[in-house]
Order: structure tokens, then sequence, then C-alpha cells
């Protein structure tokens, strides 16, 4: 018996008592979020979309046009053009796929290490613990950004150091969360049982806890996913993040800002709109985990 | 003035009030009440018809396993339950139905003249006040004018009244200060500062060790004397009932499933649930000898969504016939003897099988 | 109380130490002091000058240490981008965005508190939903892209198409330059927009939190007391359900005014206000070390002394902290 499948509800009564799986459960309520369900086919459809832009765009990423200049969006150019007569939807597609990198490389990174790390200091205690808080509690003090932008000048600006410094800082986070999960989670019966079966502790931890608490560490996930499209963005568009030739939204947005208040502020949208909607897709998703691990957060 | 108790408390509250009605009839009355809730899951009914009065000066107890809708009777009694509860039935206080009161009447009517003593004390006192303050504010509500030396020194009486000591002192401290205890008596003190009709105890003793339950239950049957409100006494512990209740409604999965005197209640249950709770007592009068194991009722209480036909206690219930009426038709409640109803098919079993015991 | 505050403030102690510690090494390693006078003529004996001032020759701990010193006497340096007293430059920076922060915090709290109060006691209603959604919103959006949509929709926009001599609201800086001081038309017509950049992220997210911890609390054992006492609605949210539920959101206020700080460079890079956030920016471009070993110290320093704030606030609104 897997620790996974202690707490199902069972239905008592008339009613045809349906055993279900804390996975089949878990769908099931997942599927009851619409909005989630929506943003999960939108942000698959986008990621595609980005990453077949060498066969789907409708430019090269190295075409200019100089003698075009800036248009307005039009049906050859549904974005425009910049300047330098880059159509934007193709700039878009091929941003799309550093930001998007970006994003998913510093969550599943983060996750795993804080989810490695929060696990350890919940379930061996105390000085691991307060190490680690501590040294979280030292990252609260100087602003993010800041951290950021000066490690990012320390360790060059280009896409892989972004996404590990990015990774740095967001691991923290679920690590907390996690250390938290384990410590109540130590107390729990079945833990006891393994523990009294002989279990060792790396089994215990991988068998019985880190499946508990899945849902919290994905609901994380998530926000970090959210948290490093946006700090990458912003970290870019101030030129503190990526660098030319290499392009993220932010980046396009950089280029755009001086276009601000004229004839080509038409520049500013795509790029901004394509952030907001991903992460919000990506918010929507966590929502929809978040229901769906714990229906009790519903009432909120 | 016919109220005489109103000279033995302190009468900050009373000033201006219009001495009380002589009361015909009961003070409270519950006449087919039902609520129920929907969930995903499905409808819940927490209450399923009750009909139960409370006359004036009277101690009820309400008696149940923790889902058998004694809460939610007393929280429909007050208006108190979320917007999503459905109710149907009537509640009628002094002749006059509380169901159909608009919110306005319902707060004059709450803390003054229905009010009410949570489990719990700790959580059910707000942590950011005083104690004395809290105790003020109910009174505040009902009594706008009262200055605050006059204030203090009601809250302080009150305190004193339900046995804390050093209350000149406790009065400026917060709930998390007190004892568990301590905590429960300044509920009693809260709930009595405007000297209410009915007094609603929820589980009043529940969170408490067993001696300082005892104390809590001595404190509200001395304010009782005094005040002449009536008690609802709301408790799984039918141990805490004996002693002071004077009728007893004996609840199972949101339905009545007996009425009754405290003594036909103890000596004379006609249901097979009451029996049941009789037997799980530990009790003195029993010799401890290896055939009187204290008794457990089998199973689980059932789920409110998917009750169990005809009689909800069925399938927990030593007497009953299955496959029979019990599982196919829903007992109504009947009388028994003299004010004591069952909704038992079989009430003449129990009392064989109680008077088998007794011998 | 007084114990208590003290108790905190000694923690803070080490804390700040330590933080400013990690964050001079930081720059240190990163930025070389020398980089600048190395190319010229003279190189190389300015760039050794530079090290002597600077005891580059010693440890990283010397370094701070005496750097410090000269701190705690009001000596913070001169900057190579400017060659001004670093201390100088700090004091005016620090003020403009002191400013940006301090109405930014103001203004999201109450406007937080009010959209959380109202959707927690207006549960699943139209409105509610609507908020939910706009913070939603507010949360997905990068607050740079915010404030450039909102120059173009709430400046530039309104300027052109009514033919405005001046734009209603502002986009540059936080006066026009004839003017001066805090309580004059002006300085609104500046502020609205760097604020609303500043803000529109911490409304989002102080709104939902709000929401969330008052309907925590609106379903707490001790509200339905307030209730049974026959307490008005009105009071029951405010006196019980609103004084519980403003306990958490000082924290997470006191906690988000270092976000704000990274937040003020977003702002004043967009706005072109002279503050710390473009200061910050400046100087990474420029390499200038002093000016950035002051600039983080100074922050860690204030943000410490708003979570101090914050935990005063807290035993202040929570007797069972302070108590205890």
């Amino acid at each position: 018996m897997t620790a996974t499948a202690i707490e199902e509800p069972t239905l008592a009564g008339n009613a045809e008592p349906v055993a279900l799986t804390q996975w089949q459960l878990f769908r099931r309520r997942f599927f009851k979020h619409k909005v989630a369900v929506v943003s999960v086919v939108i942000l698959i459809l986008f990621t595609i979309a980005c990453f077949a832009a060498p066969l789907i765009a409708p430019f090269s990423n190295t075409d200019q046009d100089l003698l075009l200049g800036a248009v307005k969006p039009n049906a050859t150019h549904w974005f425009g053009t910049d300047t330098l007569g880059r159509d934007q939807l193709t700039r878009l597609l091929y941003a799309g796929q550093i930001s998007l990198k970006i994003g998913f490389a510093v969550a599943l990174i983060a996750t795993v290490f804080g989810t490695a790390v929060g696990a350890i200091a919940g379930y061996f205690g105390r000085s691991v613990e307060q190490a680690l808080m501590r040294f979280t509690d030292l990252f609260l003090v100087v602003p993010a950004l800041a951290i950021l932008a000066i490690a990012l000048k320390h360790f060059g600006r280009t896409d892989t150091v972004v996404i590990l410094v990015l990774a740095t800082l967001f691991w923290m986070y679920v690590a907390r969360v996690v250390r938290g999960q384990v410590l109540s989670l130590k107390e729990k019966e079945f833990i006891e049982a393994a523990r009294a079966s002989g279990a060792s502790r790396t089994r215990i931890i991988v068998r019985h806890v880190i499946p508990n608490i899945i849902g919290p560490i994905m609901v994380n996930a998530t926000l970090a996913v959210a948290a490093a499209i946006i700090t990458e963005s912003t970290l870019s568009f101030l030129g503190l993040g990526i660098q030319p030739p290499d392009t993220s939204w932010g980046n396009m947005l950089s280029d755009a800002e001086g276009f601000t208040g004229t004839g080509q502020s038409y520049l500013l949208y795509a790029p901004g709109l394509a952030i907001l909607l991903t992460v919000l897709c990506v918010n929507f998703i966590g929502d929809g985990l978040r229901d769906a691990f714990d229906p009790q957060s519903e009432k909120h | 003035m016919d109220n005489p108790t109103a000279t033995d408390l302190p009468t900050v509250a009373v000033t201006g009030e219009p001495t009380r009605a002589p009361m015909i009839g009961p003070l409270l009355s519950v006449r087919n009440l039902s609520v129920s809730f929907s969930t995903d899951d499905g409808i819940v009914r927490a209450v399923d018809s009750a009909s139960f009065d409370v006359m004036a000066n009277e101690t009820v107890g309400i008696v149940g396993e923790s889902g058998s809708g004694k809460t939610v009777t007393s929280m429909a009694i007050l208006g108190l339950l979320p917007k999503t509860a459905k109710i149907t039935g009537e509640i009628t206080f002094r002749g006059e139905s509380l169901i159909d009161a608009s919110e306005r009447q319902l707060e004059q009517i709450r803390g003054k003249q229905i009010a009410m003593i949570f489990q719990d004390a700790l959580a059910a006192l707000n942590p950011v006040y005083s104690v004395g303050k809290q105790i003020a504010e109910a009174i505040r509500v009902h009594n706008p004018d009262v200055g605050k030396p006059a204030m203090r020194e009601r809250c302080i009486e009150l305190l004193d009244l339900v046995g804390i000591p050093n209350p000149t002192e406790r009065v400026d401290q917060f709930p998390h200060e007190y004892s568990g205890g301590m905590r429960q008596r300044a509920m009693i003190a809260m709930s009595i500062a405007n000297e209410p009709e009915l007094l609603i105890a929820d589980e009043p003793t529940t969170a408490l060790d067993v001696t300082i339950q005892a104390q809590v239950l001595e404190v509200l049957e001395r304010i009782q004397d005094r005040t002449n409100s009536a008690i609802m006494l709301i408790t799984h512990d039918l141990g805490v009932v004996a002693g002071v209740a004077d009728r007893v409604v004996v609840m199972y999965a949101g339905r009545q499933v007996e009425v009754g005197s405290v003594d036909q209640i103890f000596y004379e249950p006609r249901h097979a649930y009451t029996e049941g709770l009789l037997a799980s007592l530990p009790r003195l009068d029993r010799r401890a000898d290896k055939h009187s194991r204290l008794h457990r009722i089998v199973g689980q209480p059932p789920s409110l969504i998917f009750l169990p036909t005809g009689c909800a206690f069925h399938p927990r219930c030593p007497h009953a016939e299955v496959p029979g009426r019990c599982d196919s038709e829903r007992p109504e409640l009947v009388d028994v003897g003299p004010a004591h109803q069952s909704s038992c098919f079989f009430a003449d079993r129990v009392a064989a099988a109680v008077k088998v015991d007794q011998s | 109380m007084l114990t208590y505050i003290s108790r905190r403030a000694l923690y803070s102690i080490p804390v700040i130490l330590i933080a400013t510690f990690l964050s001079f090494w930081a720059v240190r390693s990163t930025f070389d002091p020398t980089a600048k006078v190395r190319v010229s003529r003279t190189g190389a004996r300015a760039a050794e000058q530079i090290r002597v001032r600077l005891h580059l020759h010693d440890s990283i701990f010397e370094q701070y240490g005496y750097w410090l010193g000269d701190a705690v006497q009001g000596d913070l340096g001169d900057s190579e981008r400017t060659h001004e007293a670093v201390g100088t430059m700090m004091t005016r920076a620090f003020g403009n965005t002191l400013q940006l922060i301090g109405w930014g915090v103001l203004i999201s709290a109450l406007i937080a508190v009010a959209l959380g109060v109202y959707s927690a006691t207006h549960q699943y209603s139209k409105l509610d939903y609507t908020f939910t959604g706009l913070s939603f919103v507010g949360l997905a959006m990068p607050a740079f892209w915010f404030g450039l949509i909102a120059i173009q929709w709430l400046a530039v926009w309104p300027k052109e198409t009514f033919n405005l001599n001046d734009p209603i609201f502002y986009s540059v800086g936080l006066h026009s330059g004839d003017q001066s001081g805090m309580f004059n038309l002006d300085y609104v017509r500046h502020l609205v927009l760097p604020v609303l950049t500043l803000t529109v992220l911490t409304i989002a997210e102080w709104s939902r939190f709000q929401r969330a911890s008052m309907l925590d609390v609106m379903s707490a054992d001790y509200i339905r007391t307030a209730r049974a006492k026959g307490v008005p609605r009105r009071s029951v949210v405010i006196r019980h359900g609103l004084r519980n539920a403003l306990i958490p959101l000082v924290t997470v206020v006191a906690l988000d005014v270092g976000a704000l700080f990274g937040g003020a460079i977003i702002t004043e890079s967009i706005f072109s206000i002279d503050g710390m956030g473009r200061l910050f920016i400046d100087s990474i471009n420029a390499g200038d070390v002093q000016v950035l070993t002051a600039w983080v110290v100074v922050t860690a320093v204030f943000i410490v002394a708003f979570n101090l704030l914050a935990d005063v606030l807290y035993g202040v609104l929570d007797p069972r902290i302070r108590l205890s």
C-alpha cells in the first residue's frame, strides 16, 4: 500500500461507493476548473508556436528591411515591423523561445533543488533548518532585483547565467514551503509506520514524503515560472538581463520603450501582451492545481 | 417589579427596561425545523423536522453526537446560519417568529433576550480585545448610554459573579492570559451581561477537564437561580445533562429520536440510541465485573448527505429488524409515556432490554 | 513591550551586518574600482592610489571594516562617475524614492484593504469576481509594461486627442522645472503615473491577501460570538473582522518594502525620476563601486528598519505577541 492511498475519502450510504485513486480525484477536480484547463491548452499552443518558429514564422529571424522601416500592423506584418524593418510576429515567436525557456528552466531547477533542500531541512530538523532559514532571511534584506543585476554583471548576461541566477533566488521559496509541509507530515502515522518498519530515511523521503507534498510543490513551481518570466523581462528591459543579439520579450519592450507616445507605439503591445498572457495562463494553472490538490482552498 | 432577581444583580443593565411580561406558553418554540445546505457532494440535511419547546426558567438538554444537528439548531434560533442554509419550519420566541424577523430585529434580540455561550472559549473570544472590553461591548450594544466607570464596575461585578478571582485586575487582561476554565466563565459572564431570558450553551464544558466542568456547570446553575433564565444546554455528554437539565431532547443525524424528562431519559429510555448513549456512560452503581465493560455504540454516525433509509439509526441498532420496518419506513416521534416521546418502532424492546440491564 | 522591541532590534543588528557584508563583497568582487583609471596614461599609478585608498590589498573583511568605519562617520566616499560625495548623492536620491515608496505603500494599503474587505464580505458577488479577475491581470503584468502603457494612454493620448498644452499626468520627473514642494497640483500630476506603476503589483497582491485573510477571520468563532452578542454587522466586520485581519497584512507590507525598492528601479527608470533606482542603474552601468556599495548597504538598513517597524506594529496590534 502506498502512502498516497491513505486519505481517500469514502462515500457512505446508498450511493455505490466508487474507489477513486488520489490521482483520479485530482484530475477530476482539475478539469472542473475550466479556466485552468483553457490555460493549459493556450500555454501548450503558445509554447509549440514559439519553438516551431523556424517552421511557422512568416519571416526569417534575421530578416531586416531597412527600406521598409517601421510599418503599422497589416496583412503581411500582423504585428507590424520595427524601424529596422524586422517583422514583429517573427521576433515575438523567437523571443518567446528565450522567455519561455528561462521561465520553465528556472522553475524546474528551483523546484528540484528547493524540494531537496526543503525536504532535508524539514526532515533532519533543527540545525539544517536554522541555517536555511537564516540564509533565506538574508536574501529578503536586499532588493532581489539589485542582487540579480549585480550577479548577472558578475557572471555575464547569457541565458544560461540568467537561468542559474534566477534559480538561485527562487529555490529558497520552494524550500521554505516544502520544509513546512514536511514538518507537519513527519508526525503523521504512516511515516511513523514506515520508520518503524525499518525503511531508510532516503527511502521515506522519496517514497512517502515527496508524493504527499507534490501538490504544494507543483503550485509553487507555477509561481516560479511566472516570477521568472516577469523578472527576466524586467531585467532585460532595464538592459541588465539578456544581451542582444539574443532577444527575449523584455528586450523587445526595451527596444520599444523609446517609441512610447509616438506613431510606433504599436510596438509596445505584442511583447507585453505575450508576457501577460503567458503569466496569466501559468497563474491560472497554479490556481487550478491548488484547488485540485486542496479542495479546502476552494472556499477562499 | 415582578422580577425579584433584578435586585440581586448589579442594576446597570436593566435601567429603563420594561418589566418582563408574565409568560403564557413556551418561551421558545421550535416547530418542524429543517435546515439543509447544498454542497458540491450533495444536500446536507443538518436538521430534519425538529420540534421542541423551552419553557421559562427551564433547562432543556439537547444531546447527540457531533453532526447530529444540535449546534445548527441553536444557530438557526439566533439567525446566525450562513445565507446558504435553507431553513424551513417555525421558530417563535415569546410568541413572535424569529424566522421572519429582520436582521435588525434579530440584532436586538441577540445577546439581550437570547444569549449564547460557545464551546472553545479561546476561539470564541476575540484575541485582540481585553475580556472586559468584550463584556462591555455586549452591554453597550444594547445600552449605549452606560458611562465608562459604570461599565467597568459592571464588568468587574459580572466577572466576580462567575467566580473569577481578582476581577479588578482580570478585567483588563486578554483571553490568552486566562486559563481554560476562566475563559469559559468569562464567556458566561458575557452572555449573562444583559440578563437574557434564554441562554443557549453550546458544549460549554467540552474542552475542560472534569473538575473544571463541574465548576462551570455549577456557575451556570447559580446564574439561573438568580436570573430565572431558561437554559438550552447543548452537549454530546449525557452525563453533563444529568445533574442540570429538566428535560432532554436526544438527536441523531439531524432528527429528534427521543424527548422526555431527565428521569425518563435516564431510567426509562425508549429509543435504542438513547439506550446506547446511556450504556456508554461510566456508572458508579454498576458492578465492575467482566460482564459490564463500558459499552460502545458500534459503527460511525452516518453521512448527512447519504442518510440510511428508514430509521437513520438502524445500521447501528441492536434491536433493528433488517430487512423490515427499520430500513424501509421512517419512524415518527410518538408518545411513549406522559410528556415522553420516542421515534423507535421497537420502544418496548428497548424498555425490556433496559429492565434486564437495571435488575 | 519595550523588551520586545529591543529584542527585535538587537536581533536585526547581525542580520544587517551579515547582509551588508555579503552585498559589499558581491559588489567588490564584481566591479574593479581601478578599471577606469588603468586605461589612462598615468593608469598604473592612479590605480595603485585607489587600491591604497580603498585598502584593496587587505582581505575583504578588513576592506569591509574600513568601509564601515568611514560609513558610520558619514563618509561614504566619492563617486567615480560624478566625483560627487556619495553621501550627498544618496540623500538626494533617497528623498525622491522615499516619496514614491511612501505614497505607494499608503495608497496600495488603503486600496487593498478596501477591496479585500469588500470582496470578503461580498464573496462570489459580481464585483468580487471583477476584483479577483483584475488582480490576476495585475499579478501577471510586468510593471514596466504597465508604466509604458499608462504613459501612452494617460499622458500622451489625451494630450494629442484634445490638443492640450500639457498632459493631464506628466511622465517625466516629480516636478515641472519651475515647481517644487509636495502640496501642489503639479506634484500630484507628476506623481500619479509613477505611483500607479509602482503599486499595480502591490495592490493586486495585497488585496488578494487581505481578502483571504479577511475571509479567514470572518469564519472565526469570535466573529460568531460578536454577532451572537447583537453587534451590528458593520461593526462586526470592522471592529472584529478587519481589526484582526490587519495583523498579517502589516507583515506582508513590511516585507514587500524590499520589493518596492526593486519596483522603484523600474519606475524611476521609466519616469526619469532622480531616485535610488536610477542611481542604481547608472552606477551599475558605469561600474561605480563606491555608489553601488553604499546603495546596497543603505537599502538593506532601510529594509531591516522596516521589518523592525513591522515587528513593532505586529506587537501593537496583537496582544498575544506583545505580552508573551
